[in-house]
């Protein structure tokens, strides 16, 4: 009897709820299955990185093999060149395309001209709009060999032409350049953003005090972004293996690949022209799990500093 | 713009008599300050100027002049070439059709999700958001996606471009954070007047948050128009092509021949000028970018990129 009644009231119960949000689930169900289909379903295909997959055999009818594809991975020569290559366009960005946008911006919060500012700004955030493609068209426009204005203008003065596009050597200094150019401008918002946070009353409290310009931003200014710093660095070291398939694809060319392949492009190469299928998830996989730790360990110590973290 | 800075340092001189005296350290600082920003804006404009003004010159002066803002002979033949060959318009039909539709898909599945996981009394609320934060932490990875679009047979489909991105997870909990925002009163009264939650989602909550759905909306399109990965690793049919191949495609390839084969008239400037129809192709795939700009720029600064860092 009493077990009845609990059910029944159960029962109500649940029907109240369901009358309640049954709306909410509708709304919520769209994209639920989105996240299923389109996230969910390819996460769990990671399994064919342990398997030797045939599209005809399906994912069940596929050989398991283990951990094969990472030691052909961990043990090939591919290995070094692919980690020199990815960590060398990530720390020479780390180095100075990261503090790009934290100086403009400390540069645009001095400026007192509001037209000034807001031309500048206006100029600086287009680039982040522009396409990989676009960039990378306009990078050959001004820097080609033959008749790029950039090297006009080098053959001018010093009678010599530099090989930008089809030379290994400027690679990195390439794509590091035009993710400063395209991104820098754009990365500022965030940390003016923070910057707008600022009680005017500190700078003026400090000048009475005899501060200079210098010491404002040591003590005032930059204490003020730290955490946003923090942050964004903590999701720049969490993507040092994601150096991104579209812009080193499109600047890469047959005269300069020893230094422009990454992990991201070989993915492509191997998978998808030459249908690796398994050794290129096996890749894949591996600088997945690589940045998720990254992330998780550099918010863990973030956070252990007394920062807060993103998670 | 040098106007408005030397106005600016007058003033600032003006004020300074009345209050604190600046130390010459700190003019110094504030010129360098404006040579810098002023410096970085130019640069970023630039090469869009090289290449508009490039796009209406002769092939003459392209090559005699290294630099210019102005073409001393105006010339339409390499826009004259764009149009008759209508080689890149093909491209932007399809970039306008897939940024259209893709954006209508995208904003339909991030708002009825974010709306959802926005009311606290939801049950799936939390599941719903802890599986979106796992997607932004770990993916399956390339192949495992490519694979998915090809057992779903989507290959070679404008599907392929539409469906895998529906909801980008930061535009979700943007918009996520700006539900939360609007007052619950508002959404108590309706419940009075017998609104159920969906009525309530696009009468109230929809209409309340305009200067979000513009931006996110904005950001999806642009997304959509600038996408090259995609539509290189999943659609091979020409006739599908869209813009970002195109311009890849004219840039590597730029003759006097039309599609049909017949090599074209060009008057009295004789034949097309193929630096100058490189350069007008990338400022016809430039130009809707550069159009809805203003739109993205008045939404941007309203602050709701901050939103997507602390999550």
């Amino acid at each position: 009897m009493s077990t009845q009644s609990v059910t029944v009231r159960k029962r109500s119960r649940l029907k109240k709820h369901w009358n309640e949000q049954k709306w909410l689930y509708l709304l919520f169900l769209p994209g639920f299955l989105y996240f299923i289909i389109f996230k969910y379903i390819p996460m769990s295909g990671i399994v064919i990185a342990f398997q030797n997959f045939s599209p005809y055999a399906g994912f069940q009818g596929s050989e398991w093999v283990g951990l094969y594809h990472f030691k052909n991975l961990f043990m090939g020569s591919d290995f070094m060149m692919l980690l020199t290559n990815t960590l060398g366009i990530s720390l020479l960005s780390l180095v100075f395309y990261f503090p790009a946008p934290i100086i403009l911006a400390l540069f645009l919060n001095e400026i007192r001209s509001k037209k000034f500012k807001r031309v500048a700004q206006t100029f600086v955030y287009i680039p982040h709009f522009i396409s990989f493609v676009i960039v990378a068209t306009l990078t050959y426009q001004l820097f080609n060999i033959s008749d790029g204005i950039v090297n006009q203008i080098i053959e001018a003065i010093t009678g010599n032409t530099v090989n930008f596009l089809g030379s290994p050597k400027y690679f990195r200094g390439m794509i590091v350049g035009q993710s400063i150019w395209k991104e820098t401008g754009y990365g500022t918002i965030i940390f003016l953003a923070a910057l707008s946070g600022v009680d005017t009353q500190l700078y003026e409290a400090a000048r009475v005090d005899g501060a200079g310009r210098w010491r404002l931003m040591w003590h005032i200014t930059l204490p003020a972004i730290k955490g946003t710093i923090i942050i964004m660095l903590i999701l720049r070291v969490g993507s040092i293996l994601n150096t991104g398939y579209e812009q080193i694809f499109l600047m890469s060319n047959d005269l300069n690949i020893a230094k422009a392949e990454v992990f991201d492009t070989y993915v492509y190469r191997r998978g998808i022209i030459q249908g690796q299928y398994s050794y290129a998830t096996a890749v894949g996989l591996f600088k997945s799990v690589v940045g998720m730790s990254m992330v998780l360990t550099s918010n863990w110590i973030a956070k252990k500093s007394g920062e807060s973290g993103i998670y | 713009m040098a106007q408005a800075q030397g106005t600016k340092m007058k003033t600032n001189k003006i004020k300074s008599k009345s209050k604190i005296k600046r130390s010459v350290g700190d003019q110094i600082i504030q010129v360098i300050i404006y040579l810098g920003v002023g410096g970085f804006a130019l640069l970023t404009l630039l090469p869009f100027v090289y290449v508009i003004a490039g796009s209406f010159a002769t092939e003459k002066e392209l090559t005699e002049r290294a630099f210019f803002l102005f073409p001393k002979e105006f010339s339409l033949n390499a826009y004259n070439y764009i149009i008759s060959s209508g080689d890149i318009f093909h491209g932007l039909k399809n970039s306008i059709f897939v940024a259209v539709a893709g954006t209508a898909i995208n904003m339909f599945f991030t708002t009825t999700f974010a709306y959802a996981v926005s009311r606290k009394k939801f049950k799936l609320r939390n599941f719903g958001l802890n599986m979106v934060l796992i997607t932004m932490l770990f993916s399956g990875g390339m192949i495992p996606n490519y694979l998915l679009i090809s057992n779903l047979g989507l290959l070679n489909s404008f599907w392929a471009l539409l469906l895998p991105g529906a909801i980008n997870a930061f535009n979700l909990i943007i918009v996520k954070n700006f539900f939360q925002e609007i007052p619950s009163e508002l959404e108590e009264a309706a419940k009075i007047d017998g609104c159920n939650d969906i009525s309530i989602f696009y009468k109230i909550i929809l209409p309340l948050s305009k200067p979000v759905l513009a931006s996110i909306s904005l950001f999806y399109a642009v997304s959509h128009w600038n996408d090259y990965f995609n539509a290189m690793i999943y659609i091979t049919d020409q006739k599908k092509e869209v813009v970002q191949i195109a311009l890849r495609r004219i840039i590597f390839m730029a003759g006097g021949i039309d599609l049909s084969g017949e090599s074209i008239d060009y008057g009295i400037f004789g034949a097309p000028p193929e630096k100058a129809v490189k350069m007008a192709a990338t400022v016809v795939a430039t130009i809707p970018i550069l159009l809805v700009y203003p739109f993205i720029q008045k939404y941007f600064t309203q602050g709701v990129m901050v939103g997507a860092v602390k999550g």
